[in-house]
Formats: structure tokens, C-alpha cells, sequence
């Protein structure tokens, strides 16, 4: 009974406490958050505990690796899991593909009236999440290293790239200038999209889910690979985000094409060198075959909220966490993400972002049946970049595992 | 013991097996029989910070309405165990009509995920199994006749690979093997050649995936062979020298007979083991080299986002056959020396 009491009246306190500047929504609800672990989510997740976690009965944050494999599951019961969780494009199709997310545009109403237009990613006139932040794979550069080659400017170019890599090597400074995450899966898949998206190329046959790969731009971006992988590290089949930053941060490269979400980390004090901070420079993705589209897709980071959750439980949640979503959380943690809250400035650790965007990147498909592609793509393409198998019979064989798969999911009969 | 009692013994292992391992396989393999309902899909608008286009999504209501009709999906029968994924019979025979040779055929077929990843499968299977069976008997003689001081810490340091997580050991060896690592760059001093690392090789990283296998299941084989070693009838090898046979004799004439029984033991237990090799091509990012029926498994239920529960499910019950082809030869021995004991 006592305790009873001075849990309301705790309550009570903190609600008056809050009120004064954040609107919780509902308060005694239950806000229980899923997302990745890295800085910018772990700010997101933070600020809206620091505003909000006093409103709330309940409030848990649970950040870790490979949300991906487990989100659908956890949201699946009712109630689910978790109230919200913080998703990217291609983690957004797999919950709505088995109707997992609602439709936002009530709660927007109410509690995003600060939020810029482009920050609601909608599908068919519904808001289903409010995205924070931007990410995309782009350009790093060692301007001492390129200087010491003789090559003057930043490649923006595939070409450029290969003479800069010719330059470095002919001057017997580095052999395997350069480094790419072509770890075999997920990411030797998406270095084809990058290449594919560049040379103008579209994955599905339009209006249908029949694949479209095994084209003119995919042998494009394929011979483009090939190119860049000849400079790149012996080991890059097995090379992923952490082994390329590492060998950034070494100094054993001098260009790369790294996630932006890596610049912050790349930039700062730990564990590098001056000499290899100093001179990282991130510009934009290269362009491909004389096209003006950069060799990237653009990704983000948002909000969603589940659907099978009390409608109380929801509004809590939004409130909390895109109530967080303004000025004062990018200005605290501004070199963590590129934000796409309103009145971002770009660091140099966003530049590389900024520019790719700006520049007309593709933004990552999110189409229903793309995770099967992709993974077609990094399973079937390996024989390729091992110099066992042709271009040609390599996309024959993503476009029939692809098919494989999608026939099992419904997507193709 | 009298079949009755016998049955009353095993009762509580024989229902958790039927509860925890033979339903779930019926599961798996009613599961497998099934695909996806068609997806009803509908185009519209999408728009985000990088702007509007048509998107493709899926009409969860009408899916829905379908899946409420059929919860398990479409029938297919066993058209996923046939597919492209599996054993690709449409595809082999298409190989076989334009293959112009045998080796092209190979070639051909080896374009096929499945059979590629079997091929690699039983080479490890094949090298591990005897490797593992003879070093192990090997280090049990080696540790049986020291000195008995020394035996105790003889026997934990023969343990030791096993002791270690396989995930952990692999691990390690695998950040040891990198072309950065101790292993790898210290080859590629030795050789002078700054290209030569094993995780671009496939000979090379199916010779180091191989050499793990022998390593970590090394000391399985050796304490079962060391606990048999100890119940050889003193009087036979007795015997045997009185008969003039020398060391070399008594072993392959006395010792290995005797433990025969065990030798299919660990036999059955290393074959089901290594057929279904996992751990280590995960740990060594071998995927571009050596793929296994069990990667398969966890590619189909995490990397496609929505799982291909058919998919995983054929390729569980396909690991379930072929285990049971490996392991039929050595159980039909052991049934065959089991009747002849009993009559």
C-alpha cells in the first residue's frame, strides 16, 4: 500500500517535472524500444528516456547486433515485444511485409508538428516511420597518400579511382591500395548494388517481381568490381565494415569505400594515427561509366511502432522517442550521425553522406521480394570475384536462385 | 535384462527424444512440403528524405485473408527438395544434356549450391574422420605408457581443444590465420609474396578448415580410446608376448580388436559431427570457399529478412539423409556383430 502510494506520487511529480518540456503523451504506458547498437541510436534511445522514461510505467531500450534476425519475431505476438523499432529501408519492408507496423500519420499530427516533410517515409499516402538519420557507403581518401602518388584532386570516378590505385602502386608506396566490404553475404551484394544502381540499371523487370540483373548494367558494374578488387586487399571476400575500418585505421590503404556511419569512429582520436586522421578526407561515392549517378544507395534510420500493441502503449512511445527528434539532441551529438533532422550542418565525418546524396544517389530499394535478390547476389556472384565463372554465368545464376526463392515466398509462380 | 525392464529404463530418455527430436523433425519435414501463399501485391506511391517513387508493396489484408484460409501456405509437395537450392534435378539435367564431357559436366555441376557445398562437406567428413580415429588412438597409446606422474597432465593437455568453445577456437585461429595475423603474414614473408593469404585460397582455406576439424575433435576420440585402453585383459597381452609378438603386433593384433567396438562408436558419433560441419566456416568467413548444409540452413532462416522456412526445412531433412547414408555401413556392421554375439 505504501509503496503504491509513493509510486503515484512519484507519478505525479515526475509528470509535472516532464510537462514543462516534453510532451510524453499518455503517461503510466509501457515504452519498450529495439534497435541497433551504434552512437546515433544509442543518442535517440537516450534522449527519449531522458525526457520521457519518468512518464512512462515501463521503459526498456534494448540495443544490440543483428536486430534484423529477431525483429519480425518479436513483433509478431500480441502484445508484441516491443512498442518501437528503430529500423532502416530494408528492415522496414521485412516488418511490413508481415504487417507488423502502423500507420503513423494520427501520431504525426499530433506530436511531429517540428518534423521537416522528408522526414516521413510514406507509402501509399501512410506514414510508416519517421526517419533520424542518413547513411550511405562513399569515398574515403588519404590526401598524403594520393599527393605522394602524384595524383592531383580527389578521385570522383571509378577511373580516376583505378589510376589513383595504378599511381600508388607503380610508386611502390602500397600494393592493395585500396578496400571495399565485400565481405561474401549481405555485403558483397550490396557492392553490386552500388555498381548496378551507377550504371543507370533497374532490378526488377518493371510493374513485376521477374529479375532484371542479368543486364547490360549489371555486366557494367560487375566489370567495374572486378577493376577495384584487383587493388584491394588478397582477403577482401572476407572483409566486412570492421576489418575495412581497421585496415583504414592501420594506414594499409589509401582509398575506400566505407559507410558513412563509419566516419565519426574513422575521424576521431582512438585508434588510429594523426598522420592517418589528418589526412582521411569523405567525398562523395564515385560515379560509374561516364554516368553522373554516385556508386552508392542511400540509406536511413527511423522510427516505427508496432501494431500489435495497446493504442496507449503507442502513443507513448512515438511521443517519447520523435519528441526527442529535435535541435538540442543533434546540436549535444552532432559528429555521431548524418542527421536529417531540420538545421543539420555537416561535419566532416557527414561530408561524404552529404555529397552522395546531393549528388543524385539511388535511395535502397524497398520493394517487398529485395532482400531475396540481395541475397542471391552474395551467395551467387562469389565465383565471379573469385575468377572461376563468367559475368554472364554469374548473373544467370543470381537470377536463378533468385527466382528459387521468390517462388518459395510467394513472389514469383 | 528382461525387455520389459529394459523398456520401464528407457522410458523418460524415449519420450523426451520423441517430444524434443522426432516431432520437431515430422514438423520440419510437414513444414518443408509447403511454400508461401502467393503475394498479393499492390504499387504506389513511397516517399522519404531522397524523394518520391513507385513502390511495390504487399497487400497485407488480402495475403492475410489467404493465409487464414491455409495457415501452412501452398502445397508443393516435395518441389522444394528439387529445386535449384536442393537437389536441382532440372538443373543437373539440363547440365548432363549439354555438357560435353565429364568434365565439363563436373564443372556444371558444381555451379549448384547444393552440390558444391556436398562436395565440400565430404572431403572434410572423409580427411577428418580417419585422420581424427588414428591420431587419436595414437596419442591414447602415447599417453597410456608415460610414466604415471606424468599421465595426469598429459591427459588435460590432450583435452584442451576441447575444452576451448568451438566458436572460440575458431575464432582465434581464424584472426591468426588472416593475412594481418601471425600465421598468415608470417607466410607470406617465408613465401615473399604479399598476395598469398589462405583466406583467398580455396585449397588453402579448406586445408585450414580441416586441420581445425582435426584439432578440435582430436581429444573426443582420444579419451575414449584411452578409457578403453584400460580394460585390455592384462593375460592376453601377456600371452602375445609369450607368443613372440613384438609391440607393433600386439597392437594391430590385440589392442585394436579389442577396441573395435569402440573405434564404430566414435566412428558413427565423428561422421554425424562432421557432416554437419558449421562453426568453423562461420568463424573463418569461408563462405566464399567452403560451404556447408548447415550454412545453408542459417542463410535461408536469417539472411533473406523473411525466413524461407521450406527452404531450411528441406535442407534440414536432406542433412537428416545423408547423415543416415554415412552412418548406415557402420550401424549394419554393428547390428551384424551384435546378432552374431547374441546367437
Amino acid at each position: 500500500m505504501l509503496f503504491r502510494n509513493f509510486m503515484a506520487a512519484g507519478a505525479v511529480a515526475s509528470l509535472m517535472g516532464t510537462a514543462a518540456f516534453a510532451d510524453c503523451g499518455p503517461s503510466g504506458n509501457s515504452v519498450r524500444i529495439l534497435g541497433s547498437d551504434f552512437p546515433a541510436i544509442q543518442a535517440v534511445a537516450g534522449a527519449a528516456e531522458a525526457n520521457c522514461g519518468s512518464n512512462a510505467g515501463e521503459f526498456t531500450i534494448n540495443l544490440r547486433d543483428n536486430t534484423r534476425d529477431m525483429m519480425n519475431q518479436a513483433l509478431t505476438p500480441n502484445p508484441a515485444e516491443y512498442t518501437s523499432v528503430i529500423v532502416a529501408n530494408s528492415t522496414l519492408t521485412q516488418l511490413m511485409n508481415d504487417d507488423l507496423v502502423r500507420p503513423l500519420n494520427d501520431l504525426v499530427a499530433k506530436y511531429g508538428s517540428h518534423l521537416s516533410p522528408n522526414q516521413l517515409i510514406t507509402i501509399d499516402g501512410n506514414v510508416m516511420a519517421v526517419a533520424f538519420m542518413a547513411n550511405s557507403q562513399h569515398l574515403f581518401t588519404r590526401t598524403d597518400i594520393l599527393e605522394q602518388a602524384g595524383v592531383s584532386g580527389t578521385p570522383s570516378t571509378v577511373d580516376e579511382i583505378i589510376d589513383a590505385a595504378e599511381a600508388i602502386r607503380a610508386a611502390g608506396i602500397m600494393e592493395h591500395p585500396i578496400a571495399m566490404n565485400m565481405k561474401v553475404g549481405w555485403n558483397v551484394g550490396e557492392v553490386f548494388n552500388l555498381f548496378f544502381l551507377a550504371h543507370g540499371g533497374e532490378m526488377f523487370q518493371a510493374g513485376s517481381a521477374e529479375p532484371n540483373v542479368n543486364s547490360p548494367a549489371g555486366l557494367a558494374a560487375l566489370a567495374d568490381i572486378a577493376r577495384l578488387a584487383e587493388y584491394a586487399h588478397p582477403d577482401h571476400l572476407s572483409h566486412a565494415s570492421n576489418e575495412t575500418q581497421a585496415l583504414w585505421e592501420a594506414g594499409q590503404v589509401a582509398m575506400a569505400m566505407m559507410w558513412g556511419s563509419r566516419g565519426g569512429a574513422v575521424l576521431d582520436a582512438e585508434g588510429s594515427t594523426e598522420e592517418v586522421t589528418s589526412n582521411t578526407l569523405l567525398s562523395a561515392a564515385p560515379t560509374a561509366g561516364g554516368g553522373s549517378i554516385p556508386a552508392a544507395t542511400l540509406w536511413w534510420d527511423g522510427v516505427t511502432i508496432a501494431k500489435n500493441i495497446a493504442d496507449a502503449d503507442a502513443e507513448a512511445t512515438f511521443a517519447a522517442l520523435v519528441g526527442g527528434l529535435k535541435s538540442d539532441l543533434m546540436a549535444e551529438h552532432n559528429d555521431k550521425a548524418i542527421w536529417l533532422i531540420d538545421g543539420f550542418t555537416p561535419g566532416p565525418a557527414a561530408a561524404g553522406v552529404s555529397a552522395t546524396a546531393a549528388g543524385g544517389a539511388k535511395p535502397y530499394p524497398m520493394i517487398p521480394y529485395i532482400n531475396f535478390m540481395h541475397n542471391a547476389l552474395g551467395s551467387e556472384l562469389v565465383d565471379f570475384y573469385k575468377g572461376t565463372e563468367s559475368a554472364e554465368d554469374a548473373l544467370a545464376d543470381v537470377e536463378a536462385a533468385y527466382r528459387t526463392a521468390a517462388k518459395e515466398a510467394g513472389f514469383l509462380q | 535384462m528382461k525387455h520389459r525392464t529394459f523398456f520401464w529404463f528407457i522410458l523418460p530418455t524415449l519420450s523426451a527424444m520423441i517430444l524434443f527430436i522426432a516431432l520437431p523433425i515430422v514438423s520440419v519435414f510437414i513444414q518443408s512440403l509447403f511454400v508461401e501463399h502467393e503475394q498479393v501485391l499492390v504499387v504506389s506511391e513511397s516517399c522519404g528524405p531522397f524523394g518520391c517513387t513507385q513502390t511495390t508493396s504487399i497487400d497485407t489484408e488480402a495475403t492475410e485473408a489467404l493465409r487464414a484460409d491455409s495457415p501452412l501456405g501452398q502445397y508443393n509437395g516435395l518441389g522444394t527438395y528439387f529445386d535449384r537450392s536442393h537437389l536441382a534435378t532440372a538443373e543437373v539435367a539440363e547440365i548432363w544434356k549439354a555438357s560435353t564431357g565429364l568434365a565439363s559436366f563436373v564443372d556444371g555441376i558444381m555451379d549448384l549450391k547444393f552440390y558444391k557445398a556436398l562436395v565440400f562437406t565430404l572431403t572434410y567428413t572423409f580427411v577428418v574422420t580417419p585422420a581424427v580415429l588414428i591420431l587419436g588412438l595414437a596419442i591414447a597409446v602415447g599417453v597410456n605408457n608415460l610414466p604415471k606422474a606424468l599421465r595426469g597432465i598429459a591427459i588435460f593437455i590432450s583435452l584442451l581443444p576441447f575444452l576451448v568453445a568451438t566458436i572460440v577456437g575458431s575464432m582465434i585461429l581464424s584472426w591468426m590465420l588472416d593475412g594481418e595475423g601471425i600465421i598468415g603474414a608470417t607466410l607470406q614473408n617465408i613465401f615473399n609474396d604479399p598476395s598469398l593469404t589462405i583466406k583467398s585460397s580455396t585449397p588453402l582455406m579448406w586445408i585450414a578448415l580441416i586441420i581445425y576439424g582435426i584439432w578440435h575433435t582430436l581429444p573426443f576420440s582420444f579419451i575414449v580410446f584411452y578409457a578403453g585402453l584400460q580394460t585390455v585383459p592384462g593375460d592376453t597381452l601377456e600371452a602375445a608376448k609369450v607368443d613372440g609378438a613384438n609391440k607393433w603386433q600386439t597392437m594391430i593384433n590385440v589392442v585394436v580388436p579389442h577396441l573395435m567396438p569402440l573405434v564404430s562408436f566414435v566412428t558413427l558419433m565423428l561422421l554425424m559431427d562432421n557432416f554437419r560441419v558449421f562453426e568453423p566456416i562461420v568463424s573463418f568467413q569461408a563462405e566464399a570457399h567452403a560451404q556447408s548444409l548447415s550454412t545453408f540452413i542459417l542463410s535461408d532462416l536469417r539472411e533473406a529478412g523473411n525466413p524461407l522456412y521450406a527452404s531450411a526445412g528441406a535442407t534440414s531433412i536432406l542433412t537428416i539423409i545423408g547423415v543416415a547414408i554415412l552412418l548406415s555401413p557402420v550401424v549394419v556392421r554393428t547390428w551384424r556383430d551384435f546378432s552374431a554375439k547374441s546367437h
